[in-house]
């Protein structure tokens, strides 16, 4: 649905050249929710702002929908861009129109018949449950209500795409829960592909079927949100995921970890819903002389599947510990070694 | 004060002598201005029609008006002026000089006014797709309504002032009132009655405008 082949943007600042993207390459399918997490400056927006071409990429090619989208003249990309829906962190509402009306001037703009525009705007109001704020005006509402009017204009010219600029970060937890739970559901109903830019996890978590994590300008890592968790290479992405499985061993641990012998190690096992743990971990006892000890333990579902993060301390014989570990691995989703000489990571 | 009842209609006279002068005035000056004011937003940098050459022309041909005090201005363009109404005395010939000093200020006032429309929602819509001419009138222009009205209230009564000095040029109003009976003839009486007309017509100006600013602002 959107390929982004090797984008380079780079903007001039006064006479410095500020690189905002390095070559980043993205494949988006139809259908997906794809998250793109980074902190402050990473080029989240810039990216996605490629997408329907609000920033023209320095270089690189950007296929949307099996369209060249930067060979597209003026009127080609503005229809183009029809089929792209955009909300915002800021809602970027009309202030000087109601609800409706919001929802409605794009689809005037485009000459739709005013019983078709009537129908359609009620349709979607209805949809991002608004159907009673018709008349009023977006000062009068609350921010997830205001990003709910974002979501149905969005949603009026029927794109195929929808693109989410931190469409929850000016929002409260339990607001941003409900608009991801909205988010979802026109995802589901209207097989709409989604990319949304976020700096939190916990969205990630929730909606997204993939993700892309990006730093200074490049995606470091992307993958299923799944096989993210469960295995993270980078530490940036390491960092994220702790904000969701906080699983930091405290340094006392560690020490006295150091001292139960050379070939103790800290294992991060990361095991799915569908693995039973309770016979491996039993197993693990009974077939090898080692001891093991839980030191961190926390289950989690990402977008409904159940994903468990175990720390577990592992001490015995060097090669009882081996083979314990590739018992392990044979059993459950992941296992990383966390630390080999007690170190803290 | 008998003799001020007698002044009545001349104190008429004058006040319809002002209205037409800056009525005419603002009239064309904003039908001028607003497309320049237009102008010199979407000309920038990263807007929509970017054109450097048109900005930087625009932007040091209003300064250079702008610059020029009112009475200096309405001498220094007196040919044009005799070219454009053939004369340059009486209230024709103070309307072009007052449009010439006006236009460029409405547009400058505009210029601040469509500037303060929120560059993310002209950027939404032209990721939805709308055409530049649909964000201009139907965004941009309908999201500034408030600041428009503001901007034109600033305009008038800076006309009333400028228009005070045409009386210089004989084009009669209040200020050449003031000027004629308080400067040259010493009658303080006018001169005061004068001061509070004007004093009490840019009250009302002001007000008018405030108001339907406040109507328009939906928002904040
Ligand atoms: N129009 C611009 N002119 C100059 N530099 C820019 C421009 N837009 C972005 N940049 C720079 O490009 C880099 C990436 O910016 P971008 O807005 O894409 O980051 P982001 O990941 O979205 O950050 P945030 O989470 O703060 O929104 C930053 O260093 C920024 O300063
Ligand atoms: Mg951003």
């Amino acid at each position: 649905m959107i390929q982004l082949t090797d984008i380079h943007k780079s903007y001039t600042v006064g006479n410095k050249q500020v690189q905002a993207l390095k070559g980043v390459t993205l494949n988006v399918e139809k259908g997906q929710i794809f998250g793109v997490i980074g902190f402050s400056g990473a080029g989240k927006s810039t990216l996605l702002r490629t997408i329907n071409l609000l920033e023209k990429p320095t270089s690189g090619s950007v296929v949307v929908n099996g369209q060249n989208m930067l060979s597209l003249k003026e009127k080609d990309l503005r229809n183009a861009r029809k089929k792209i829906g955009i909300i915002f962190q800021h809602f970027n509402l009309l202030s000087s129109y109601n609800v409706f009306d919001n929802v409605a001037e794009i689809l005037r703009m485009n000459r739709v018949p005013k019983d078709v525009i009537k129908k359609k705007v009620e349709d979607l109001l209805r949809l991002v449950g608004l159907e009673d704020k018709a008349n009023s005006y977006p000062s009068q509402l609350s921010g997830g209500q205001k990003q709910r009017v974002g979501i149905a204009r969005a949603l009026a010219t029927d794109p195929e795409i929808l693109l989410c600029d931190e469409a929850t970060s000016a929002l409260d937890p339990q607001t941003t829960e409900s608009i991801l739970e909205l988010l979802l559901d026109i995802n589901r109903k209207f097989n709409l592909t989604i990319v949304l830019i976020t700096h939190e996890m916990q969205v990630i978590k929730k909606i997204c079927d993939n993700v892309a994590i990006m730093e200074n300008g490049v995606v470091i890592e992307q993958g299923s949100v799944l096989d993210i968790f469960s295995n993270p290479q980078q530490q940036t992405t390491k960092n994220f995921i702790k904000t969701i499985f906080d699983d930091n061993v405290p340094s006392e641990i560690v020490d006295n970890i150091k001292q139960s012998g050379p070939a103790a190690k800290i294992l991060r096992v990361a095991f799915r819903g569908d693995a039973a743990l309770d016979p491996v971990l039993g197993t693990l006892s009974a077939r090898f002389p080692v001891s093991t000890n839980l030191l961190y333990g926390s289950i989690t579902s990402i977008k409904g599947t159940a994903l468990g993060i175990l720390l577990l301390h592992i001490s015995g014989e060097e090669k009882d510990v081996e083979a314990g570990i590739q018992f392990l691995r044979d059993s459950v989703y992941n296992v990383d070694i966390v630390s080999r000489e007690g170190g803290s990571n | 004060m008998e003799r001020l009842a007698e002044m009545i209609p001349v104190f008429g006279q004058s006040l319809q002598e002002t209205i037409i002068m800056v009525g005419f005035s603002l009239v064309i000056a904003t039908l001028v201005g607003i497309p320049l004011g237009i102008l010199l937003v979407i000309t920038q940098g990263n807007h929509l029609f970017p054109n450097k050459w048109i900005y930087h022309t625009l932007n040091t041909i209003i300064n250079v008006v702008r610059s020029l005090p009112f009475i200096i201005l309405m001498v220094a363009i007196i040919p044009f002026t005799e070219l454009i109404v053939g004369t340059s005395i009486g209230i024709e010939g103070a309307i072009v000089p007052l449009i010439v000093y006006t236009a460029p200020y409405i547009s400058r006032l505009m210029e601040t006014a469509l500037h303060d429309v929120d560059r993310g929602v002209i950027e939404a819509y032209q990721a939805m797709g709308a055409s530049r001419t649909q964000i201009i009138f139907r965004i941009m222009l309908r999201e500034a309504r408030p600041g428009i009205v503001l901007c034109l209230t600033i305009a008038t009564i800076g006309l009333i002032g400028a228009t005070a000095m045409a009386g210089a040029v004989g084009a009669g109003g209040l200020g050449d009132l003031a000027l004629r009976y308080g400067y040259q003839s010493w009658d303080i009486e006018v001169m005061v009655i004068t001061v509070v007309i004007l004093v009490v017509l840019v009250q009302l100006i002001q007000s008018l405008g405030n108001w339907a600013a406040r109507k328009l602002k939906k928002s904040s």
